[in-house]
């Protein structure tokens, strides 16, 4: 294999107790993860688990108290405020609700052109290139001068894809980007981020609490359960097969739209409760 | 794919436009223009000096020398009134300047960055807050300087507190918000997130407080002036005040003129202030509220409704007032649900399935405009019903389960009251007699610590918990039909799975007719008897559950059936990978 693209290294996240001499509280307890170029992991778990916090944590915006997280083979846990923002070239982000991902006051165009003009482009470039990211996600160039409360969740959440592609990004982290949307509006949001990949080699962290959609777009996945990975592998494996008993829970608690299986389902799923 | 569409909307106003709409903004900005045109063009307007006595013209009426009279030593009125109003609009903008000179920078840097700075701007702003304001202006007048203008900067030093803790507020608000961190991880420094991101959402609760404390300063100003502080040759409303009240037996009406002048300029400031708060609201006129109307057009007889019918929905139709025309969010859905059946609600958002959920519980807001060709319920006319016969029917023939647990338990009260209210009200069960039901129902939905859960309070328990609870209130009761809004869709999966097993369980248990809004195909099958898929307000189809995944019969269906991800085929290996051998960008600067 190759120089992985993303390393996590025994990754803890602690935050500091409330007042003073309390014991600090700690989100992830060592999390050793990799993702390769062109790459879509799927990180799985229920509230609670850390799966924020990890996103958070590669995006610098947690703080790692222990461990290492190295991007193309280089430390970049503890960065100075200088040499973070010159990394916001290579990792980018979706957040999960598109409402709040969005300055309210700002146009779309000025959502798109503010991480190219911080680099210096020249603003007719710049307004350029939004329309080459409009034309990606599929949004009409008019777009450009709207405000985001004009658009539904969906177009919002591709506005917010259109910004993590500005720069041209090797990874992105996707939290939840598609939990706060409608299932059709999912299903096409979810073929755009696979439709980017293919086209741009670029990479996913992709972060769901769903089995069914972490299966639809990654290629390997990672369960996390209460601040640890339990199972990696295949996403074929861990979301048809899977080794640890959290996951096969997890499974077996989603519930398939088959009247037939979901029966079967929940069957196993008593049966294995009850044990 | 296609481009997605997008619907146009009108062009947006700007603030200052939007407030200048407003007449009474636009009042008193033409009061505060004329407050300070008069004053600016003082020398202009009169000849007199306003500190020049002549003893001759001592309380002289109006004349053609005097427009507005002299007063008790013999100086103009009118002069006095024009320049004494450069000495408040001075004082009140030095008392502005100097608040928001000290509190907003303060604010800005405590709320962004929080931290030590914080703690220790936080401890000065409250000592500052501690002095009493008043004395500390007449101890700098006695002992530092008798010009009112330096009062005014203490005041503004005083009352940079408040402007403090406003910015400071809406600074840590919107820092939290996700488009800062975005904006960070595009690789935004510090300064560029705060002019572009957080100094914009500043800028109009600033304007609002300035206009507050230009307000106040003018009054206290006036009242130090009154107690006769300040230099003899600084003609001002207050002295004016001072100098009126001395001669208030001779000459009343040397009252009015300082009194109009300082009203209209203080009324002008705040209500100013109140209009762009207005402005920043909901644009637009507010529609008339109307009362809640729900309305039967015609009661068909009941002759023909089968024994074991429970709930019948014909013809619902639900809309609200909008100012341009009503918005119709159900168009004449109609459904029906058997006793001991579960009926499927399947929809997006915005198909109407909640609204038609809360209009049969009669839960929907006031303004909203409900009819029905029928909405009966065992044979009851619901929207004929007044608000007391609906309440009865609420928890003992209907309960209701939400979608967001947490937001649905009072937080002041603890769990075990919430619970055993409703039973003795509508079961006129005694306390004791409650409480045992309660802590029996909580045992029932699979709550471990029963007694301990009835004594917390909602906050101390978990999202599944509280659903729990919420179940257990609703079938307290003994309802003979449930409804539940998309009761699982806040819950993790595995909670998920155990609080369906919980509602399957509970409605076998008491042959319940339900009603489950959902927006997932899962639930769907692993609950539901019958199944009405809604879209745009209206059902485009009913049938029963197997039907509906084996031979979906509209197209609506059979696309929101290929939206779901479940059995779909894993993703392969990562196979094209453009750009995977080039160096790393993030490497290279």
């Amino acid at each position: 294999m190759t120089v992985p693209l993303l390393e996590l290294d025994d990754v803890v996240v602690e935050y500091p107790a409330k007042g003073r001499g309390g014991k600090p509280f700690r989100v992830l307890h060592g999390i050793s993860l990799t993702i390769a170029p062109g790459e879509t992991l799927g990180l799985v778990g229920e509230s609670g688990s850390g799966k924020t916090t990890l996103g958070r944590a590669v995006l610098g915006l947690a703080p790692v108290t222990g461990g290492e997280i190295r991007y193309g083979g280089r430390a970049v846990s503890r960065l100075g405020k200088r040499e973070r923002r010159a990394l916001s070239e290579d990792i980018q982000v979706v957040f999960q609700d598109p409402f709040t991902s969005l300055n309210p006051a700002m146009t779309v165009l000025d959502i798109l052109t503010e991480p190219l003009l911080v680099t210096g482009v020249a603003r007719r470039d710049a307004e350029q290139r939004v329309r080459t990211l409009l034309d990606r996600v599929y949004l009409p160039h008019d777009a450009a001068h709207r405000l985001p409360r004009e658009f539904s969740g969906g177009q919002r959440q591709r506005i917010a894809i259109a910004r993590a592609l500005c720069r041209d990004p090797r990874l992105i982290v996707c939290d939840e980007p598609v939990s706060a949307l409608d299932l059709t509006t999912q299903a096409r949001v979810l073929d755009l981020f696979t439709e980017i990949q293919e086209a741009t080699g670029v990479a996913y962290l992709f972060i769901t609490h769903d089995l069914s959609v972490v299966r639809h777009i990654s290629h390997r996945v990672a369960v996390l359960y209460r601040g640890d990975i339990v199972e990696t592998g295949a996403a074929a494996q861990v979301t048809e097969a899977p080794e640890h008993a959290y996951t096969r829970r997890l499974l077996l608690a989603a519930p398939v739209p088959d009247p037939d299986r979901q029966a079967r389902r929940r069957a196993e799923r008593q049966k294995e409760a009850a044990s | 794919m296609t481009a997605v569409d997008v619907e146009p909307t009108p062009r947006r106003d700007r603030l200052p436009r939007r407030t200048l709409r407003d007449p009474l903004a636009a009042g008193c900005l033409a009061v505060l223009a004329l407050v300070i045109a008069a004053s600016l063009a003082a020398p202009l307007l009169t000849d007199y000096v306003p500190d020049h006595s002549v003893m001759a013209d001592t309380l002289a009426p109006a004349s053609d020398a005097h427009p507005l009279g002299a007063d008790g030593v013999g100086r103009d009125v009118l002069s006095r009134l024009l320049y004494g109003g450069r000495t408040s609009l001075l004082g009140g903008t030095l008392a502005v300047l100097v608040a928001f000179a000290v509190g907003g920078p303060l604010g800005v840097i405590s709320g962004f960055y929080r931290g030590w700075f914080d703690a220790v701007a936080g401890w000065i702003v409250n000592v500052i807050m501690a002095v009493p304001a008043i004395i500390v202006m007449l101890v700098v007048m006695a002992a530092v300087s008798q010009d009112l203008n330096v009062a005014m900067v203490v005041l503004g030093v005083i009352m940079a507190p408040m402007v403090f803790r406003l910015i400071r507020a809406s600074v840590i608000a919107v820092r939290e918000e996700l488009y800062v961190d975005a904006a960070r991880v595009s690789g935004l420094g510090d300064g560029r997130v705060m002019r572009r991101h957080v100094l914009p959402v500043v800028v109009a609760p600033s304007v609002i407080q300035a206009t507050q404390v230009f307000a106040v300063a003018i009054g206290i100003q006036a009242g130090l002036a009154f107690l006769g502080l300040g230099k003899a040759s600084q003609a001002s409303w207050g002295a004016m005040l001072g100098d009126a009240f001395t001669n208030i037996y001779n000459a009343p009406v040397l009252l009015l003129w300082p009194g109009v002048a300082m009203g209209l300029t203080i009324l002008a400031s705040s209500l100013l202030g109140n209009a762009v708060r207005d402005a920043l609201g909901p644009t637009g006129p507010r529609p008339v509220r109307k009362r809640r109307k729900r309305v039967v057009r015609q009661s068909a007889p009941a002759a023909d409704v089968p024994a074991d019918r429970l709930l019948t929905v014909e013809g619902l139709r639900v809309s609200y007032p909008k100012p341009d025309g009503e918005k119709s969010v159900v168009e004449g859905v109609s459904l029906t649900v058997a006793r001991g059946e579960v009926l499927g609600l399947v929809g997006e958002s915005g198909s109407g399935k909640s609204q038609t959920a809360f209009s049969v519980l009669g839960l929907l807001p006031d303004d909203a405009e409900v009819t029905a060709d029928r909405l009966a319920f065992d044979g009851q006319d619901l929207l004929g019903m007044d608000t007391a016969a609906l309440n009865r029917m609420r928890g003992h023939g209907i309960g209701y389960v939400p979608q967001e647990p947490m937001s649905n338990l009072d937080p002041c009260f603890r769990i075990g009251f919430q619970l055993v209210e409703p039973m003795r009200t509508h079961l006129g069960l005694s306390r004791a007699e409650a409480r045992s039901r309660a802590l029996g129902l909580l045992e029932r939905v699979g709550i471990p610590d029963p007694e301990r859960v009835f004594r917390s309070y909602p906050h101390q328990i978990s999202g599944g918990m509280a659903q729990r609870v919420l179940i257990a209130g609703a079938v307290s009761c003994d309802p003979r039909l449930l409804i539940a809004d998309e009761p699982t869709t806040a819950l993790d999966v595995t909670v998920q799975a155990e609080v369906l097993d919980l509602m399957r369980s509970l409605q076998q248990e008491h042959a319940m007719g339900m009603v489950l809004v959902t927006h997932d195909f899962g639930v769907v099958a692993d609950i539901c008897d019958r199944v009405a898929v809604m879209r745009g307000g209206r059902i485009v189809e009913t049938a029963p559950m197997r039907q509906i995944f084996a031979a979906p019969g509209h197209p609506y269906t059979r696309t929101l059936l290929a939206s779901t991800l479940d059995g779909g085929p894993v993703r392969g290996e990562p196979s094209a990978r453009p750009g995977a051998g080039e160096p790393l960008k993030g490497m290279t600067s």
